[in-house]
C-alpha cells in the first residue's frame, strides 16, 4: 500500500492503495465516484473512459501510480449539473437505453469535440470505436455528437 | 485535502442525495431508492405520502408519485408504464415523480420484464389504477363540497366544481380519498381521448444517466460493505474438487475464502433457476482490486461431473433435463447436429402429403442454416448486493423476474418470505441474462457466511464464461417446386443443443397444402437461457433467408411472394393452429415496401434485402441496404416497419427498434461463443466481437402501423428479422448466400 495524491475533478485527494490499482477502482471504491463504469477490465469496452489532462483514456488500464500530477476528470466533474453540451445533446435526443455505457460514451465524445469541434462521420466512427454500447444506441450517439458540435461552434 | 476511505457513512449518503436532489424530484427519488433504509431513517428525510393504491402516492402539498412495478433494463418501462397511470390519473406529467417499485409482487401483481410482455400486461391494470385513484379523489372532493361526483372535473392534479367556482388539489383531498371504497368499475379512455399516451416523452432518468449518478447494482454502497467474487469451473463438464487458499488469504484486504453450494441437493428447480455451476469458491475482501488479485492466487482442483437427470418445472409443465458428462467442443457439436439432420426427427406437424409432393417435384430447393451459442454480454457484468441478518434479508438486485425469485430465495437461503426485502436496481442491460437470478442466491450465501453486507461482482470473464447462453442451432428448409414454378410442399427439420427452435405453427405454415415440420434436441452440459427473442432469433433468420432464396428460384419479388403466401393463408388457411394474423403480417410488409421505395429501387443492382417476422405479439419488417467496402459490409440504411398496436411512447419505441436493428446486425455478423473441451474460448470483450460504432447502420428509419389495438412489446419482435434482412442484402451485394452465423466468417472466406 502507498499514499498517493490525486487531483480529481479539481479536488485534491489522498488515497492509500496498492500502487498498481487501476484508476477505475480508485475512483469507484475509494473516492465514491461511480459514474465511471467497469465493463471489461481489458480496455476493450470504454465504459471506464475518463479524461487525463483533458484527453479521453480508459481508466481500467491506468495504474494509479502512473497518474502523478496529471489531472483526472470524471463524468461527475464534466459539468456542475449535467449541462455540458454533450450531456445536453444526449438528453435532447434521449440517447440512453440501459445507460450503463453512456457516461463513457459522453466522456469520449467530449474529448473528441475538444480535439475536433466539427467532426465528420468518419472522425466519430474512428474516435468512438473503443466505446461499446450493447443496447445499440450508436445512431443516436452520432446524432448527439453532431448536435453538441453545432451547439458549441455556432 | 480530503481523506478518502472505502467506508461509506450515513452522512455521506445524505450529502450525495441533497446535492443532486434540488429541483430534480424524479432523479432524487431514484437515487434514494438505492440508499439503504438505515441512511434514510432520519427525520430530515421524512416523507408524508398518502397511498391511494399500490401505484400512486400523493402528499398534502400535491406532489404525485407513480411507481413503476417492472424492473428496468433499458426498454424504458420506467417512463412508459407510469405514463399509463398518469394518463388516467389526470396529472401534469412534467411534475410526476417516478419511482422504481421494490420487490413486492402482491402489491404490484406482476413484476416481470421479459418476453416483451411489460406493455401488454400493464396496459389495463395500470390505466385502471390511475382511473380508480382519480375517481376516489373526485369523490372525496365532491363529498367535501356536498355535490355529486358527476359535477366535478379532474385535471392536472386539481379538481374543480364549475357551478360554485371551487377548486382543490389532489393533495388536499388525498387522505380523505384514501379512506373511500374503491369504485367497482371505472371507464377507461378511448385512444382518441389520450393526451399523454401516444406522445413522445423522454426517459425519466435520462438526467441521472448522463450525470453518472449511482443507479446500478455495481454502484451500490453500504456501510461496512465487503466485495465478493466467485471462482467457477473453467469448463462445462467440470466441478469443484478442492481448493487451497493459503496464498490468497495472505493478500492485503482479504477477509475470507470458502466453498459454498448455490442450490441445495434435491431443490426442485423452476425454469428461471438455471445456473451453470452449483459449487463455487467465494473470495471476500475490502475492495474490488484486492479481491480480483487474491482470486488469482487461489489454487483450485476440478474434476469431471457425472451425468445427472433432473425434473425442471417450466411454463409448459415439468420436463426432464439430462445433463451429460463430458467436455464438449464446437466442432463436435456441428458434426452431431449434421448427423441429426440425416435422421428422422420428431414430427411436430404434418399437413397433406408432403412425401408425395416431394416425390413428384420437378425441382427441390434445400438449404441448411446454423448458428452458434451466443453470450448476452450486458454492459454491466453480473452483480448483486446482499445483507442478511437475523432480522432481515436485504438485497439490491438487477433482476428481470423478481416475481419468480421468491421460492428460490426462501428454499436455498432458508429465509421466510416476510424477511425478504429486495430493491430492484436499474440493470445495465439484460437481453434475457438477468432472468436467471442464481447470483442473488450466491450473494445471499456469501453474506450469511461472512455475516456482513456484501456486493458480489462477476468480472467480465466470470460473466462471459458462466453459461446461460443462447443455444446453438441447425435447421434445413426444403421446398418442392413443380414444372410451373409453384411450390407444392414445404419441409422444415431442425433442432439445437440443448434445445431446438422449430415453431411448427408459425408462418409459412398455413400457406402450403403439403407441409412437414420435424424437431430434435441434443442434451448438453452447457447451460442455456432466454436471449432476446428466445426461440425466434435463429429460426427467423433461417426461414426468412430461405423464403428469399425460394422467391428468387421461382422468379418472384421477395415481398410480393411473402404477401402472396399470406393472402393464401388468410383466404384458405391450411391447418387450425396457425400462429399469426396474416393481415397484420401483410401490414408491416406493405409499410416497409412503401417507406423503403421498394418498387422504385428494387432492380438488379440494388444491394438490399428484406425480412419480416412475428413473435412476442408484435410484427416487424426491415429493409436493409448494404455496400461492400474493402471486403467489409457497410450498412447504408435500414427501414423498419412495426406493428405493436397503439404506440405508448413513440420516441422510446423508435429507440428500441433502432437498438434491436443494431443488435441484430452485430450478432448476425459477429456473435458467437465457441467451445474447446468444455472451455468457452471467448472470455472477454477483446475475444468476443460485439458491434461497434463504425459497423452500425448510418441511418435507421422506423415506422409504425397506426392502429388502436392494445399495445404489445418491442424489446424482442424487431430483433429476429434483422438477421435475414442483412443476409438477403449481403447476397445482393456479394452474390453469396450466407447460411452459417456469424456471417463475417462466410463473407470473408474466398
Amino acid at each position: 500500500m502507498s499514499k498517493l495524491n490525486l487531483k480529481v475533478n479539481g479536488k485534491k485527494y489522498e488515497v492509500d492503495v496498492d500502487p498498481g490499482t487501476p484508476v477505475l477502482w480508485v475512483l469507484r471504491d475509494h473516492l465514491n465516484l461511480v459514474g465511471t463504469k467497469y465493463g471489461c477490465g481489458v480496455g476493450s469496452c470504454g465504459a471506464c473512459t475518463i479524461h487525463l489532462n483533458g484527453r479521453a483514456l480508459k481508466s481500467c488500464q491506468l495504474p494509479v501510480s502512473a497518474v502523478g500530477v496529471q489531472e483526472i476528470t470524471t463524468i461527475e466533474g464534466l459539468s456542475e449539473q449535467g449541462e455540458h453540451p454533450v450531456q445536453k445533446a444526449w438528453l435532447e435526443l434521449d440517447v440512453a437505453q440501459c445507460g450503463y455505457c453512456q457516461t463513457g460514451q459522453i466522456m469520449a465524445a467530449a474529448s473528441l469535440l475538444k480535439a475536433k469541434p466539427n467532426p465528420t462521420d468518419e472522425d466519430i466512427d474512428t474516435y468512438m470505436t473503443g466505446n461499446l454500447c450493447r443496447c445499440g444506441t450508436y445512431v443516436r450517439i452520432k446524432s448527439a455528437i453532431k448536435k453538441a458540435a453545432k451547439s458549441t461552434t455556432k | 485535502m480530503e481523506k478518502s476511505t472505502n467506508q461509506y457513512s450515513r452522512r455521506s449518503f445524505l450529502k450525495v442525495s441533497s446535492l443532486s436532489g434540488g429541483g430534480l424530484m424524479i432523479g432524487f427519488s431514484w437515487l434514494t431508492n438505492l440508499i439503504p433504509n438505515e441512511a434514510l431513517a432520519g427525520p430530515e428525510m421524512a416523507e408524508n405520502w398518502v397511498e391511494l393504491n399500490g401505484f400512486i402516492q400523493i402528499t398534502a402539498d400535491n406532489q404525485i408519485k407513480i411507481f413503476c412495478p417492472n424492473p428496468e433494463f433499458g426498454t424504458n418501462v420506467m417512463t412508459s408504464l407510469p405514463m399509463m397511470v398518469a394518463e388516467e390519473l389526470e396529472v401534469d406529467w412534467s411534475k410526476v415523480i417516478v419511482e422504481q417499485g421494490n420487490y413486492d409482487t402482491p402489491r404490484f401483481k406482476s413484476q416481470f420484464t421479459g418476453g416483451s410482455q411489460a406493455m401488454r400486461m400493464a396496459w389495463n391494470p395500470l390505466r385502471t389504477a390511475g382511473a380508480t385513484a382519480r375517481e376516489m379523489l373526485k369523490q372525496a372532493a365532491a363529498n367535501e363540497w356536498n355535490v355529486s361526483i358527476n359535477e366535478v372535473v379532474a385535471s392536472k392534479g386539481t379538481i374543480t366544481h364549475k357551478a360554485s367556482n371551487r377548486l382543490t388539489t389532489y393533495g388536499a383531498v388525498a387522505t380523505a380519498a384514501s379512506k373511500l371504497p374503491k369504485p367497482a368499475k371505472v371507464d377507461l379512455k378511448k385512444t382518441t381521448e389520450f393526451s399523454l399516451i401516444g406522445t413522445a416523452q423522454k426517459n425519466v432518468v435520462g438526467k441521472q444517466i448522463v450525470s453518472g449518478n449511482s443507479l446500478f447494482t455495481m454502484d451500490y454502497k453500504y456501510p461496512g460493505m465487503l466485495i465478493a467474487m466467485i471462482i467457477h469451473p473453467p469448463a462445462f463438464g467440470l466441478k469443484l474438487k478442492s481448493f487451497d487458499a493459503k496464498d490468497a488469504l495472505q493478500m492485503p484486504g482479504i477477509k475470507d475464502v470458502f466453498e459454498f453450494q448455490v442450490y441445495k441437493d434435491g431443490y426442485q428447480r423452476a425454469g428461471f433457476d438455471t445456473r451453470a455451476f452449483n459449487n463455487l469458491v467465494a473470495v471476500v475482501g475490502n475492495s474490488t482490486w484486492e479481491v480480483m488479485n487474491a482470486k488469482k492466487k487461489v489454487n483450485v482442483e476440478w474434476e469431471p461431473i457425472q451425468e445427472t437427470k433432473e425434473m425442471v418445472a417450466s411454463f409448459r409443465g415439468s420436463k426432464e433435463e439430462i445433463i451429460p458428462a463430458g467436455l464438449e467442443s464446437t466442432e463436435a457439436h456441428m458434426k452431431e447436429m449434421h448427423a441429426m439432420q440425416q435422421k428422422q426427427g420428431k414430427v411436430l406437424r404434418k399437413d397433406g402429403d408432403p412425401e408425395a409432393a416431394f416425390a413428384k417435384a420437378k425441382k427441390v430447393l434445400e438449404k441448411t442454416y446454423s448458428a452458434p451459442f451466443l453470450s448476452h454480454n450486458p454492459m454491466e457484468p453480473i452483480s448483486c448486493f446482499a445483507h442478511i441478518t437475523d432480522q432481515k434479508a436485504f438485497f439490491v438486485a438487477p433482476i428481470q423476474i423478481p416475481e419468480m425469485m421468491k421460492q428460490n430465495i426462501m428454499k436455498n437461503l432458508d429465509l421466510p418470505a416476510e424477511k425478504i426485502e429486495m430493491k430492484l436496481a436499474r440493470m445495465g442491460g439484460g437481453f434475457g441474462r438477468r432472468a436467471y437470478g442464481h447470483y442473488i442466491i450466491e450473494a445471499g450465501h456469501i453474506s450469511k457466511k461472512v455475516k456482513a453486507p456484501v456486493k458480489l461482482i462477476y468480472t467480465r470473464e466470470d460473466d462471459m464464461t458462466n453459461g446461460v447462453y443462447r443455444p446453438t442451432y441447425m435447421v434445413t428448409y426444403k421446398a418442392a417446386i413443380d414444372a410451373n414454378n409453384n411450390v407444392t410442399a414445404m419441409h422444415i427439420k431442425g433442432g439445437g443443443i440443448p434445445e431446438g427452435a422449430v415453431h411448427e405453427n408459425r408462418f409459412p405454415a398455413g400457406a402450403f397444402e403439403n407441409y412437414l415440420a420435424e424437431g430434435w434436441e441434443i442434451p448438453s452440459n452447457i447451460t442455456i437461457g432466454a436471449f432476446r427473442a428466445p426461440g425466434s432469433n435463429f429460426i427467423a433468420s433461417a426461414e426468412q433467408s430461405f423464403l428469399d432464396e425460394l422467391a428468387e428460384t421461382i422468379g418472384k419479388d421477395p415481398i410480393e411472394y411473402r404477401i402472396e403466401l399470406l393472402k393464401k393463408a388468410k383466404a384458405n388457411p391450411v391447418g387450425k393452429f396457425n400462429d399469426y394474423d396474416a393481415d397484420r403480417y401483410m401490414g408491416v410488409l406493405e409499410l416497409v415496401k412503401e417507406k423503403s421505395n421498394w418498387n422504385k429501387t428494387n432492380n438488379k443492382n440494388a444491394r438490399r434485402g428484406v425480412a419480416a417476422y412475428f413473435c412476442h405479439n408484435s410484427y416487424a419488417a426491415h429493409v436493409i441496404d448494404v455496400t461492400m467496402k474493402n471486403g467489409q459490409p457497410v450498412i447504408d440504411s435500414v427501414v423498419s416497419a412495426m406493428d405493436c398496436g397503439f404506440v405508448v411512447n413513440p420516441e422510446g419505441a423508435k429507440n428500441m427498434v433502432e437498438g434491436a436493428v443494431v443488435d441484430g446486425i452485430g450478432n448476425a455478423l459477429f456473435g458467437g461463443m465457441r467451445f474447446e473441451k468444455g472451455v468457452p474460448e471467448q472470455k472477454n470483450i477483446n475475444q468476443y466481437r460485439i458491434i461497434r460504432h463504425r459497423e452500425a447502420p448510418k441511418k435507421i428509419d422506423v415506422y409504425f402501423v397506426k392502429n388502436s389495438i392494445d399495445p404489445t412489446g418491442l424489446g424482442e419482435p424487431p430483433f429476429p428479422p434483422v438477421f435475414a434482412a442483412l443476409a438477403n442484402a449481403l447476397y445482393k451485394a456479394t452474390g453469396k448466400r450466407l447460411y452459417n452465423q456469424p456471417f463475417i466468417n462466410e463473407l470473408t472466406k474466398s
